[in-house]
């Protein structure tokens, strides 16, 4: 485990534009000797370029020592619930980085990249397969433009059937990301919320009364971040469609069922993947991900272009849908992590992703049945890949909020859960373990939370402060968003 | 043949730790009987479908397939002109080396700033990066690529001057003007493609220009931003950063945003993505941003008794995004493209104040070299537009598609065919690109090239 050791100077006040010296350099860049071609005055720069002056092995510690300000899976657990946060495979990386792939053009003739296109097919094939949903466009950059993808499909088929004015409601659990009311707004769309139902899953009563000829779709999360199955769903699939809307799933959570059951089977229309998450691809620190589209036979033709075709003549090309709303990129996609994704399916096949889903399941359990009794667990039951326990108990009885909790996990070594959400439990902790955890991990995981239950009896003061071994301390967070400084300033006018 | 290892006793995969005899224990310790068990509340009529995929394969043939498959691309060392929107770039050899550093490269966003100063104060020297190439005062950590970028900058244009119609001088790329529709048609923007700035008016939210444009040239950007600023329209520049170490600063001119890609600086093409779009604004635009920002702040205490709270970053701003705002957020992204940020931050550091101006002074003198020789071949014409930077368009003696064949039997990959397009000097033309990182051997083996064409012409 990465031990990150406090800063003894106050390294953050100063930025790679404060380090250095004038007229030192990273790099040589050649001399032009050939005939000098004039460029007009007009449209050269007029101001001095401000950028950092300092030599290569400056530079280089610089962003070294960044970079131990920082935790990733390969420094340790890292159970941030709905994220997915497993080990990424270094294979993966090695695969994408060959130059015959990294090299290629986006303009390229077809015929000269089909190395990477046939790739793409195959990921196509194999994601389809997943899913149960036999169309796939592998362009969105993420999970975000994944469901945007998504909504606009919607929308397109709706106007081709002329009951797009009237549909202008999407309905949408409490406990969904935010990513999805947010994606319903920008497609145009009103969002009605559907609050979840005691046993965790969907308020099935609201949502048939809810459904009528004014809503466009369903925006359903399976397995929910709750971590819980959504009972029934493939019933409810069927009155959303009698009542002439679609239902779309926020593939997120796709780490609990590869294998084991399929979007399409239960009824879906069309659902968005993170290949980051559940293939596995580095994260990045937040992004590039890759956010694939499937849908049924009836949203095919309006997919985004690119698709992925092969041709009678054994070539394999981009495409456009006939119907498609559009492009998403300047070009075909994040073609460097679904390479990634492609080794990640590979590696595994059907049965190593069967026993990815049952060991991410078993893990979440685990860890579940480990912590019951020292928080509350507002959903009692089963789990599948994440777990959310609440705070409240610690907040109510000793003061101490899922945040204090939060961040004295980090002194134990650990990344924190994700917290606060999803927003129908109060001081949420939300724990994904992933398969990738040894079971000694997720047992020193559950002993780290168990200490600091007792600790919020025992010393609430400690945990007030946490994190204390940390880089640097809490950050006042209120400050930086009344004050905002966003750029680097000349010293003098510097103000922090 | 051969095939992957399989034992029932010991961890299922290199990926998955946990043996069966780890599995019976937790099994034993939820109490249930197997994993299966586990998933008793999926519809069992749907449970456990037949899936065909291929099988697994071991590390050795995983590299084996793969490393066919990228033999199987165009050779990565033959010479190639291709621009139009992507460009081969001389990147330093320190930004692979510190962006594949795993604390940056496998942590998420930073929702925990106490360890995740890395890519936040990272995140603030993008920020800064960006807003001095473009001469904004503002600037988010990256968006996906430049078209969304510059699709979200039109949204909103629209949001804020309260207008439905955004307007796209002509030349831009084509995939820009694409991505802009598809994120229009959701919002019940219009778009407008226009030939002249004469067509903009009071009914545009803003217009939108690429510099360089389209087809190479160099834009004077002050009086588009003039004629849109007189209809009360915002001026969005598509710029070329790296252009931007030698090209008059599109907020020094009179724009109101700027985005920009941010892909070739940091690395190989990659087929054209994973990209990173940037996206600058004047400070008034702040609140409207789409996107993750990064702020500085300090500690609220210090730890040491009597000592100075220290210098930290944050996401800032959070109000704006999906995740607190809901339908209500300025944008749905969420994760975005992060680590390209980062490479193409310590690219633009690497290169510094002086060796960016000097790279991009050398494309423009190698691209305007390479098109001199051309012009001055019998059968072949540059057709001008005005001051160009790294792009120009070639008329051969032959048509475009004949002489992209011809080009290719000789193995070099011609520039793009855009002899379709509206503009009369695209007309039979191709559009090549030459820049700092295009080796002279690549130059010389597609004037000779040419030379036999003209001649067999």
């Amino acid at each position: 485990m990465t031990v990150l050791r406090p800063d003894s100077e106050d390294f953050g006040a100063r930025l790679s534009f404060d380090r250095g010296e004038p007229g030192r350099r990273a790099v040589d860049v050649p001399v032009w000797r050939g005939e000098q071609t004039l460029l007009p005055d007009a449209h050269l720069r007029r101001d001095s370029l401000r950028l950092p002056e300092m030599s290569q092995g400056e530079l280089v510690r610089y962003y070294t020592a960044l970079s131990a300000r920082n935790y990733g899976i390969d420094s340790g657990t890292y159970p941030l619930g709905s994220c997915t946060m497993k080990y990424n495979p270094k294979i993966n990386d090695l695969i994408a980085s060959q130059p015959g792939f990294a090299d290629a053009h986006p303009n390229a003739p077809q015929a000269e990249a089909q190395g990477t296109l046939r790739t793409l097919l195959e990921l196509r094939h194999g994601l389809a397969e997943l899913t149960g949903l036999p169309h796939v466009s592998l362009a969105p950059a993420a999970g975000a433009q994944g469901e945007l993808a998504g909504v606009l499909m919607i929308t397109a088929a709706l106007e081709d059937r002329g009951e797009l004015a009237p549909r202008r409601r999407i309905l949408v659990p409490d406990s969904a990301h935010g990513t999805n009311p947010a994606t319903a707004a920008m497609a145009g769309f009103t969002v009605t919320q559907i609050p979840t139902a005691e046993d965790g899953s969907l308020d099935h009563a609201m949502i048939e009364r809810e459904l009528d000829e004014t809503v466009a779709a369903v925006m359903v999360t399976v397995p929910n971040t709750l971590g819980l199955w959504e009972r029934g769903i493939e019933e409810v699939a069927v009155q959303i469609h009698d009542a002439g809307a679609y239902l779309y799933a926020d593939g997120a959570n796709l780490n609990a069922i590869m294998g084991r059951v399929r979007y399409g089977d239960l009824g879906f229309d069309v659902a968005h993947l993170n290949l980051h998450k559940s293939f596995s691809t580095p994260h990045g620190g937040g992004g590039p991900g890759a956010g694939p589209v499937c849908c049924s036979d009836e949203l095919a033709p309006y997919l985004p272009t690119p698709i992925v075709v092969e041709g009678d003549d054994g070539l394999v090309r981009f495409a456009a849908p006939e119907r498609s709303i559009g492009r998403l990129q300047q070009f075909h996609g994040n073609v460097g992590v679904l390479l990634r994704a492609y080794a990640y399916l590979r590696a595994l096949g059907l049965d190593g992703l069967r026993a990815v889903s049952g060991q991410a399941v078993l893990n979440a359990n685990y860890l579940r049945v480990l912590l019951h009794g020292h928080y509350d667990l507002p959903y009692d039951r089963p789990v599948l890949h994440e777990v959310v326990f609440s705070g409240s108990r610690q907040r109510r009885e000793h003061g101490v909020r899922t945040y204090d909790i939060a961040k004295r996990l980090i002194d134990h070594g650990f990344h924190p859960p994700t917290v606060y959400f999803p927003l129908i439990v109060e001081e949420a902790l939300m724990l994904e373990p992933t398969e990738t955890e040894p079971p000694e991990a997720i047992e020193a995981l559950a002993q780290a939370l168990i200490a600091i239950a007792e600790e919020a009896e025992r010393d609430p003061d400690i945990m007030h402060g946490a994190p204390w071994s940390s880089p640097i301390g809490r950050l006042d967070e209120t400050n930086a968003a009344r004050r905002p400084v966003l750029r680097w300033q000349e010293p003098a006018s510097a103000d922090v | 043949m051969t095939s992957s290892r399989s034992s029932s006793a010991g961890s299922p995969h290199p990926y998955i730790p946990a043996t069966a005899a780890d599995r019976a224990r937790m099994l034993e310790r939820i109490g249930v009987a197997d994993v299966d068990a586990l998933f008793a509340d999926l519809p069992a009529t749907l449970r456990d479908p037949e899936i065909d995929l291929p099988p697994a394969l071991t590390e050795p043939e995983l590299i084996a397939l793969l490393g066919a498959r990228a033999a199987a691309n165009a050779d990565p060392l033959r010479p190639s002109f291709l621009g139009a929107g992507a460009y081969r770039r001389s990147v330093p050899a320190i930004v692979s080396h510190l962006t594949s550093r795993s604390e940056f490269s496998t942590a998420y966003t930073p929702y925990q700033p106490e360890i995740s100063q890395g890519t936040l104060q990272s995140g603030f020297e993008f920020q800064s990066v960006v807003c001095e190439l473009t001469g904004m005062d503002v600037a988010n950590t990256g968006l996906y690529d430049v078209a969304s970028a510059t699709a979200e900058a039109c949204l909103l244009a629209a949001r804020v001057t309260k207008r439905q119609t955004v307007a796209l001088l002509e030349p831009i790329h084509p995939g820009t003007v694409e991505v802009v529709r598809t994120y229009a048609r959701g919002a019940g923007v219009r778009v407008d493609q226009l030939a002249s700035i004469d067509d903009v008016s009071d009914a545009h939210a803003c217009l939108v220009v690429q510099q360089p444009d389209y087809l190479g040239a160099i834009v004077d950007l002050e009086p588009l931003a003039d004629a849109a600023h007189a209809h009360d329209a915002l001026l969005v520049t598509v710029a070329d950063p790296f252009a931007l170490g030698l090209l008059r600063a599109p907020g020094d001119a009179g724009a109101d945003i700027v985005t920009g890609e941010g892909r070739d600086l940091a690395g190989a093409p990659a087929f054209g993505g994973p990209s990173v779009g940037l996206f600058a604004a004047r400070s008034r635009f702040l609140r409207q941003m789409p996107g993750r920002i990064v702020g500085r702040t300090r500690e609220l205490h210090s730890r040491e008794e009597g000592g100075q709270p220290r210098t930290g970053y944050v996401l800032t701003l959070q109000a704006r995004e999906q995740f607190i705002r809901r339908e209500r957020a300025t944008s749905n992204v969420s994760t975005a493209q992060a680590l390209i940020a980062l490479a193409f931050t310590i690219a633009m550091q690497t290169l510094g104040p002086h060796g960016l101006r000097e790279s991009a002074e050398l494309c423009y003198q190698r691209a305007h070299d390479a098109a001199r020789r051309i012009a001055r071949m019998p059968g072949f014409a540059i057709p001008e537009r005005g001051p160009w930077f790294q792009e120009f368009l070639v008329r051969g003696p032959v048509s475009p598609a004949q002489l992209t064949d011809q080009l290719a039997t000789r193995g070099i990959t011609a520039g793009l065919d855009v002899s379709a397009r509206p503009e009369p000097e695209a007309a039979n033309a191709l559009l090549f690109a030459v820049t700092e990182a295009t080796p002279d051997a690549h130059v010389d083996a597609l004037i000779e090239a040419l030379a036999e064409i003209g001649a067999e012409a």
